[in-house]
């Protein structure tokens, strides 16, 4: 239990410092956020309806930015080897990672997320949704976007290998997130939304480890 | 733990390309066994094999009684060329995670920083030390959480002659200790030991 949490917190602190950490992507957040008036103008009316649609493009672009080093590093400097001899199962090891990640960046996202959006003219009762559920889905982003990570350890220009797998696995939270605001925003049901984002945040955290797993058993061999 | 380590009839491919095959070898408690051979021979591919991280094509690795992925959870040491160190994190703290990770203690990595000279560098970043003081602070790691079996991989390479003697004192205690020393090596081991040149067509002891 202790590895574990010795673990994590050697994970998040090098998250935090990956590439410039959350800082980095909440700027990279923030850039796309300023380009979305730019380019479909600024009308309040046109930019509000598509605020929360923006809001999850630019989360999961955000969420790809530091994913590349998630196990890169550790694979490159030798840390991956000395870390599988251990009696932790390397599954465990995985999603210790992965959370590491979660709370070095997608928490700072979930935190900038709402504020881009209600200064794009979202309404602000939205702000606890776009929170929440940017927050769940920064789970599913995380635990994702490890396999494509895990995947893609070792190929040369790995992180845009990354990106291409990682983008389908992000369809299903940005459709439910996006789709819950969209709801919530025109007074319908938005629960749905919501549970399914859950759903697969859950299923994310219970698979991803595998996949990851395996992954990086395979670059080490 | 550990007492044997026995490897049988193993045979070892990369990339569809046999390395070696018949490669048998014994090492019982206090033995080091010295790997030779041309550079991609399959040193570096056979101590990961014994480390559980590449599969062998055929053949058998046991360490006596005790189960082999006990063995490689808890009873071995590999030492890379890579130093598996972060560049960006204090030396201070990579040896101490190291040392937890490996379930040792705090005074084992104070004795183990002292006895390698690395106590008055612990507060600078990995990337300020030169290669033989990394190389140094993984040996701290080794030590700071003893384990019977060593695997070391050109384990001497970024040291300097004074070095490669007190190191060579280290190797000497661990294997008077009980421990096993299974180390790729073109130097000449400084303790004394068995010798294996790996060649592709077969191995002479």
């Amino acid at each position: 239990m202790s590895a574990a949490l010795e673990l994590f917190a050697r994970e998040a602190r090098l998250a935090w410092g990956r590439g410039g950490g959350p800082l980095v992507s909440v700027g990279f957040y923030a850039g796309v956020a300023t380009l979305l008036p730019l380019a479909t103008g600024p009308e309040p009316a046109r930019l509000a309806a598509v605020a929360p649609g923006m809001a999850w493009i630019g989360l999961a672009l955000a969420a790809l930015l530091s994913l590349d080093r998630l196990f890169e590093r550790d694979y490159e400097d030798g840390a991956l080897d000395l870390i599988t001899l251990s009696p932790m199962p390397l599954e465990l090891t995985c999603a210790i990672k992965c959370l590491g990640q979660w709370v070095a960046t997608g928490a700072p996202l979930a935190l900038a997320a709402p504020i881009a959006a209600i200064a794009l003219g979202a309404p602000l009762a939205l702000a606890p949704l776009i929170f929440a559920s940017a927050l769940v889905g920064g789970l599913a982003f995380a635990f994702t976007g490890g396999i494509g990570a895990a995947l893609s350890l070792g190929a040369r220009r790995g992180g845009l290998l990354t990106a291409v797998i990682v983008l389908p696995l992000f369809v299903p939270p940005v459709i439910f997130g996006g789709g819950a605001l969209d709801a919530f925003a025109s007074g319908l049901p938005w629960r749905s939304g919501f549970t399914l984002l859950s759903a697969y945040a859950a299923a994310a955290v219970a698979l991803g480890p595998v996949a990851m797993a395996a992954a990086c058993r395979n670059a080490l061999s | 733990m550990i007492t044997r380590l026995e490897i049988l009839d193993l045979a070892l491919a990369r990339g569809g390309r046999r390395l070696f095959s018949g490669l048998t070898l014994n090492l019982a408690a206090g033995e080091a066994c010295a790997l030779t051979g041309r550079n991609g021979a399959g040193k570096t591919s056979l101590l990961r094999a014994v480390a559980g991280l590449i599969t062998p094509e055929a053949g058998r690795i046991s360490f006596g009684d005790t189960d082999p992925a006990d063995a490689r959870a808890q009873g071995l040491h590999l030492l890379g060329h890579l130093d598996g160190l972060k560049s960006g994190r204090t030396a201070r703290e990579e040896l101490d995670f190291w040392t937890r990770w490996n379930g040792g203690s705090g005074p084992a990595a104070a004795e183990a920083a002292r006895r390698l000279e690395i106590t008055p560098l612990l507060d600078l970043e990995i990337r300020r030390l030169s290669a033989g003081q990394r190389r140094r602070l993984a040996l701290a790691r080794m030590l700071s959480a003893p384990r019977p079996l060593w695997l070391l991989d050109e384990p001497l390479s970024p040291l300097d002659s004074g070095w490669r003697a007190r190191f060579g004192e280290i190797m000497a205690e661990h294997l008077a200790g009980g421990g096993l020393i299974l180390a790729a090596i073109h130097d000449p081991l400084p303790v004394p030991a068995q010798s294996v040149d790996i060649r592709a067509d077969g191995v002479a002891a």
